[in-house]
């Protein structure tokens, strides 16, 4: 069996799942001068208080299951992202913190919202950064990363940074749709449709822009027979956009809220599509990037009955608090 | 790599990591306090134990906010400053991260919101599971880190292959590696002690001030307890785990007791200035044979000095011997507060004196100072090796420069410093408050969570 490709899976499928359930969260965080006051941020917050910690972990599984399945590609990547890298940790320091200090003092209430905001777009913006350097390739000698410090600094990977904001923001305005009371949520289904066509913009721009200058990804995608099964990806894409400003025409929140999550799985299957079997683009595949299979078969046997548990109580999480956040007359 | 860099990224770690273990020394004792005191309120439906366990819960969030993102940081970290080691330990060391992160960290942080705002949600006897729940998070994870520090310690059930890397060949002798049942044990009592003297400060704070108060002198009682039983046993296992020590790394011991020099009948030395240039301890002051009886539980026993280890294998003895002694010296320092308090409790006048309470209160930071030097003594010992005799501590960095690491050091320095003081300052005015009868839960800032004036509030949870 190879346990490599079954941990390529996985560790795609944390890092997903860290996008989708943290990019809602950092939504919020990046949506938070939108509020007409701190009595909408204090809702806004509460709406995410009880479960980011365990969003954030898959983050920390994503990072930590590399270096265990993955350790030559854990220790080529994080050199090479190393700028990015420490902008992200110190944002999401700062974010996270603000949670519980917020609540902590009323005078330098604003000086945690302000780091709240700013934690999260750094975070954001970074996160897609680090994705547009892996996509454009990382420069690799031997066991080590040889590429210059600002390799991650292009107008491309910008412009994927930008892209991502984007993407947290339109995941983060349909879960308030979702959780706040319904006078203050209608407003952000306008908040998700603006950040959406900026989102579709950003696609678009991102898959022309990538094959015109890699020749290494156009020659993936236009590549038949396997030309024919990936262009199935643009028309999930276009399917999936499609859904999404209907459903927020329709005021129909939780439905667009999944199609959102829709188009990042497309997003992550383009991903794969332009860099498989590579883990380090285009320098050390899954393969070579693997650790002995006893590493990989030791935390896989776990892995197989703690995963789905993990997944079973943290739905558990979002269960006990479900719903909308009922609107408190104090608060207006 | 020149030195430089390699200095910055040592020191980056050190930073970074000393921060950290603050948070989750103090959140592994109180999650386990919270456990006890929601425990003991729905045995005795005594509501004096759920008032102490609200007040501690808003530290609790808070402390723990801190030690999340503080962990995150140096989970990247390893792959930051030190790929080289991630490349070679990743196989072995990876995959006991791997389950700290599937089996604790998800645990605690699935439970966390349940614990912090659930209560009016789930109903007491769920909510009690979700603290049991978040407190056995803390042990798992403590279980599963202090294995991989104590493998980077005492190396076992590996082979080497071609590539350099350390892989796995016997998983029950890597996580049961020889130094790790005594630094579990060592370390969780360390976190039991540290909180008992942060209770027993803000307790003793609040009995100064009033010494009436039930709350305050119920948790006086508490944390007292606890130190009586926890600070000897303490010094018993610290006394095993430094056997233990001298079996697996005799030079971190000999540096420990700042022997450059072999003995039959060790002194002890109890104070003195090393000298590492001239390979002497200047100005000691020593009991003749006293290291010998400790180390070797014999009188003439043979105690190896640094000179039997050849010198590129030397950890610094200034750093290493002093942070020791101060981490012996604050674990006599609780035992006596220990039992002066069974003497004080005897008379009958535990909450009528001051000047214990005032003692208390300076001992409140004692637990994290002691337990950073302890940490200290333990890596600084290991080196110069990451893996103990095994990979160099100068072969195992990034290839990254100086001018990188300098920038990202200020960067975190600046703010850990901001972020972590301000934090700091939030913990100090929560525990100015007195504990009072009407301690509201966390889940009142919430915007469902029904709002209760302190007036007319209730006095129970529903």
């Amino acid at each position: 069996m190879d346990y490599a490709l079954i941990w390529y899976g996985l560790i795609g499928f944390a890092v997903l799942i860290y996008v989708v359930l943290d990019g809602f969260d950092l939504g919020i965080g990046i949506l938070f001068p939108k509020a007409s006051n701190e009595a909408e941020r204090d809702l806004m917050m509460n709406s995410i208080a009880p479960v980011w910690d365990g969003n954030e972990t898959w983050l920390v599984l994503g990072g930590g299951g590399l270096f265990a399945v993955f350790p030559l590609a854990y220790s080529i990547v994080m050199p090479a992202l190393y700028a990015p890298l420490i902008i992200m940790l110190l944002g999401l320091v700062l974010r996270g913190v603000s949670f519980e200090y917020r609540f902590r003092t009323k005078r330098g209430k604003f000086v945690w919202s302000i780091a709240f905001f700013a934690g999260s777009i750094a975070a954001a913006a970074t996160q897609g950064i680090m994705l547009g350097a892996m996509l454009q390739g990382i420069e690799v000698d031997g066991r080590s990363y040889a590429g210059g410090w600002f390799d991650w600094f292009t107008p491309f990977t910008l412009f994927c940074g930008f892209a991502t904001i984007c993407a947290y923001a339109l995941l983060g305005a349909c879960w308030l749709v979702i959780k706040l009371p319904q006078e203050l949520a209608d407003r952000y289904y306008d908040v998700a449709k603006h950040w959406g066509v900026a989102l579709v913009l950003c696609i678009v721009v991102v898959s022309a822009w990538l094959p015109l200058t890699h020749e290494i990804v156009s020659e993936r995608w236009f590549n038949l027979p396997n030309s024919m099964l990936y262009f199935m990806v643009p028309i999930l894409a276009v399917v999936c956009i499609w859904q999404l400003f209907k459903s927020l025409n329709n005021h129909q929140a939780v439905r667009a809220y999944l199609f959102g999550i829709g188009l990042f799985i497309v997003s992550a299957l383009g991903f794969s599509v332009s860099t498989f079997p590579y883990i380090v683009p285009f320098a050390v595949t899954y393969a070579d990037a693997a650790a002995p299979d006893g590493s990989l078969k030791f935390l896989l046997t776990g892995t197989v009955f703690l995963l789905p548990m993990v997944i079973a109580y943290s739905g558990y999480a979002y269960w006990v608090f479900r719903g909308k956040l009922k609107h408190d007359e104090g608060y207006h | 790599m020149d030195t430089l860099a390699l200095d910055l990224a040592r020191f980056q770690f050190a930073f970074t990591v000393s921060f950290h273990i603050i948070f989750p020394s103090f959140t592994i004792g109180l999650a386990s306090y919270l456990a006890v005191l929601e425990g003991l309120w729905l045995k005795t439906n005594d509501d004096k134990y759920i008032q102490i366990y609200k007040y501690w819960l808003k530290i609790f969030s808070v402390t723990f906010g801190m030690g999340v993102v503080s962990g995150i940081v140096l989970s990247y970290q390893f792959g930051t400053n030190w790929s080289v080691f991630s490349d070679k330990t990743g196989p072995i060391l990876g995959p006991l991260m791997g389950y700290e992160i599937l089996t604790a960290f998800f645990l605690e942080a699935g439970f966390l919101g349940v614990m912090l705002f659930g209560m009016k949600k789930v109903g007491r006897k769920l909510h009690f599971s979700a603290t049991c729940v978040v407190a056995f998070g803390t042990f798992l994870s403590a279980f599963w880190i202090l294995s991989v520090n104590s493998w980077m310690q005492t190396p076992a059930g590996y082979s080497i292959n071609e590539a350099g890397q350390f892989i796995p060949e016997d998983w029950l002798a890597i996580i049961f590696n020889p130094s790790f049942p005594y630094r579990l044990v060592h370390m969780l009592l360390a976190s039991y002690l540290t909180t008992a003297f942060v209770v027993a400060a803000v307790a003793g704070y609040h009995l100064i001030k009033a010494n009436h108060n039930p709350l305050a002198k119920t948790m006086f009682s508490m944390a007292l307890w606890m130190i009586v039983v926890v600070a000897p046993l303490q010094i018993i296992v610290g006394d095993f785990h430094g056997l233990n020590t001298m079996q697996h790394q005799p030079a971190k011991i000999a540096a420990m007791e700042g022997h450059y020099d072999s003995h039959d009948g060790a002194p002890l030395i109890l104070f003195g200035i090393p000298d590492d240039q001239a390979k002497e301890m200047k100005y000691q002051v020593a009991i003749p044979k006293l290291g010998s009886l400790i180390l070797t539980h014999e009188l003439n026993g043979r105690v190896q000095g640094l000179d039997a280890f050849p010198e590129a294998d030397h950890p610094p003895v200034s750093i290493v011997f002093w942070s020791f002694r101060v981490m012996v010296g604050i674990g006599f320092g609780m035992l006596t507060i220990g039992l002066v308090s069974l003497w004080l409790r005897k008379k009958g006048k535990l909450y009528q004196t001051p000047l214990f309470h005032k003692v208390c209160v300076l001992f409140g930071p004692a637990g994290f100072v002691a337990l950073i030097s302890g940490w200290i003594t333990t890596e600084v010992g290991r080196q110069p090796f990451t893996v103990y005799g095994l990979l160099r501590t100068a072969d195992s960095a990034s290839p990254i420069d100086a001018v990188a690491i300098s920038w990202s050091l200020t960067a975190f320095v600046v703010v850990y410093l901001c972020v972590f003081g301000a934090g700091f300052f939030y913990i100090i005015r929560l525990m100015q408050k007195s504990p009072t009868r009407y301690e509201q839960a966390l889940e009142a800032r919430l915007p469902d969570g029904a709002e209760v004036p302190p007036a007319s509030h209730p006095n129970r949870l529903p």
